[in-house]
């Protein structure tokens, strides 16, 4: 071969493994690495999407979540959810401030999905033990903020079927990314 | 409100160098103020002249090499209540080149950093795919690797400039912002290998800190240049940074790009996750707010000379500082050394890859009068980095809790007749 052919191929070769690896372009597989989980390590992982898809059994209301409330959230998060300083964050109030120039964002004036209440303090809270609470305090807390966020009835129970059918005050505060929004 | 990205605290103090010394025999130890090294380093004794000694002996440091004891600069926390959910900024002031070193990355973590055992660690592959799986760290770094140079930003970058001034300097101002070469496997590789079903939008990526964080990905973007990563450096990725796994997401906002990897679940639509609803989203002056941001659009800002620095006299400066797009790469550099009226074009110096930092320099005679130092970025889409007004007249100054987020607006330091810089607004 040539030089010259010898480069080109060089370069060909160069460029067929540096070329775009959208969509697994220059994927040679299947390598097959890696083994099948099995159904109860998968039965351990949960995230909730607004459909309330993966919600677990288990229920909650108010009653009960003002005392998981009381146990494990108050010194945070304050007795009236009013959120304490230098800790937990206002979970209630702030509805109409969102175009007041001094908006107060919580679950009550903010929060799109009820079912993001649940997975997160499923998920995260209390910040202290995380991951602590039972799927029906969980339920519970939830129950116990919605009907202080005025937006269930006290008598309302909280489960997999219900949460998901919260209608949030902001449900339809949010929009698509329009940038570059800023043009010279 | 917000106190001042400090310097190392200034245990270090300079040699002494005493009238005593100068009749010192040649192997004088010169004493030193302290003992203590900094962070990162080890203390050693000074000799008077290096080449009458014998230095020290290789190994001593147990095989892993530690920085010099005169380099004091640190990551800087910022004053949040607590030390697990929390940020430190890079000290972009002290950068050379386009790397940041792994010590000095800049952290966010929700729930502190978590300590994991790379042999027990599994990433589990689910939902919408053919085929389930789980890969451990061996399993992973048997796939075909790739080594890329990105930045990541974290969207809350300079987050408290939007309304006025507030930090001092470039460390607080814009140490959101780090480089590294991330080595890892192509996330389509892995999505190949699962095959994933029809109708399929998302993933979501869930790392296993305490916060058990998550965010919902557009799989377009994981089909095109994400990366599961397991290198930073040339080395494992540090504990702060997602040891043993994260996912990058070329360009995208930080928070976005997952530490501490341990599940992927595919699935037809974002799981409006606390991050992505709560946090993350762009309240504008009407009420809404803008959700998946993922972009970080073109921004660029000098980090010499920058806040708190003072120029010693009038003469020849080397203005330099950092660009970068998450669109893709930096095509041009302008600066300014009279507040924006006049712009010129700055060299820049390679490597300049896409989706990475690029160091831009400029040379500066300054004649010692007040001045004020600007950078303007341009990208390969055309995108020209706004003014801070710009953005504002755009996004409005919704308060503090409004549009907190993705501001990319020119960096603006006031050169005083003293030769004192600070971090002011200009436009």
């Amino acid at each position: 071969m040539s030089t010259t052919t010898k480069e080109l191929v060089f370069a060909f070769l160069v460029l067929a493994l540096t070329a775009g690896h959208a969509s697994g372009q220059g994927y040679r597989g299947p390598y097959g690495f890696g083994s099948t989980p099995t159904r109860e390590e998968l039965a351990a992982f949960y995230s909730i999407p607004a459909n309330g898809t993966g919600l677990p059994p288990g229920k909650g209301n108010y009653v009960q979540g003002q005392e998981v409330y009381t146990g494990k959230c108050v010194a945070c998060h304050g007795d009236k959810m009013q959120g304490v300083a230098g800790a937990g964050e206002a979970l209630i109030g702030g509805r109409g401030t969102l175009t007041s120039g001094k908006p107060l964002k919580t679950v009550e004036s903010y929060w799109p999905y009820a079912t993001t209440v649940f997975d997160y303090v499923k998920r995260a809270m209390p910040f202290n033990s995380p991951g602590s609470l039972t799927d029906d305090e969980v339920y519970a807390v939830t129950a116990y903020i919605l009907v202080e966020a005025k937006i269930i009835n006290k008598d309302a129970i909280i489960n997999a079927k219900t949460l998901p059918k919260v209608e949030m005050p902001n449900r339809d505060g949010f929009v698509p990314d329009p940038r570059p929004d800023v043009h010279d | 409100m917000f106190p001042n990205p400090g310097k190392a605290d200034s245990r270090r103090k300079f040699l002494i160098k005493s009238a005593a010394l100068a009749g010192a025999s040649a192997a004088a130890i010169i004493p030193r103020m302290t003992s203590a090294a900094p962070p990162g380093a080890m203390e050693f004794p000074v000799p008077q002249d290096p080449t009458k000694v014998q230095g020290r002996a290789i190994g001593d440091d147990g095989g892993y090499g530690t920085r010099s004891q005169f380099e004091t600069e640190v990551r800087w926390r910022f004053p949040t209540p607590t030390k697990q959910s929390s940020w430190s900024m890079t000290p972009l002031e002290k950068s050379v080149g386009v790397v940041t070193p792994s010590g000095l990355h800049f952290e966010r973590h929700h729930a502190g950093i978590p300590v994991i055992d790379p042999n027990r660690h599994l990433l589990f592959v689910h939902g919408m795919v053919n085929k389930t799986k789980k890969y451990t760290m061996a399993d992973l770094r048997r796939f075909p690797s790739v080594s890329r140079m990105h930045f990541i930003e974290c969207s809350g970058n300079g987050l408290t400039e939007w309304a006025v001034p507030k930090l001092k300097t470039v460390q607080g101002t814009h140490g959101l912002l780090s480089t590294s070469e991330w080595t890892g496997v192509p996330l389509s590789t892995i999505l190949k290998e699962v095959e994933v079903k029809d109708g399929a939008k998302w993933i979501l990526a869930e790392g296993s800190d305490a916060a058990v964080m998550t965010r919902s990905i557009p799989l377009e973007k994981c089909w095109d240049d994400a990366l599961l990563a397991y290198g930073q450096n040339g080395e494992a990725i540090r504990p702060e940074q997602g040891y043993p796994l994260r996912l990058i997401l070329p360009g995208w906002e930080g928070n976005t790009n997952i530490k501490w990897l341990r599940r992927l679940e595919v699935s037809d639509v974002p799981y409006m996750t606390r991050e992505e609803t709560s946090k993350y989203t762009d309240l504008l002056e009407n009420g809404k707010a803008r959700q998946f941001t993922f972009v970080m659009e073109a921004k660029s800002v000098i980090t010499f000379p920058s806040g708190e620095m003072k120029l010693p006299a009038r003469g020849f400066y080397e203005i330099t500082g950092l660009a970068w797009s998450g669109r893709g790469v930096v095509k041009r550099v302008d600066v300014s050394t009279d507040g924006g009226k006049t712009w010129q074009l700055a060299a820049l110096q390679e490597p300049v890859r896409p989706i990475c930092t690029t160091r831009f320099r400029f040379p500066w005679w300054w004649d010692g009068t007040p001045a004020i130092l600007q950078s303007r970025c341009v990208d390969e889409t055309g995108y020209v980095q706004p003014t801070i007004k710009q953005l504002v007249d755009v996004r409005g100054l919704n308060g503090p809790f409004g549009s907190i987020y993705h501001l990319n607006g020119i960096q603006s330091w006031a050169i005083a007749s003293d030769g004192s810089v600070t971090n002011v607004h200009h436009y």
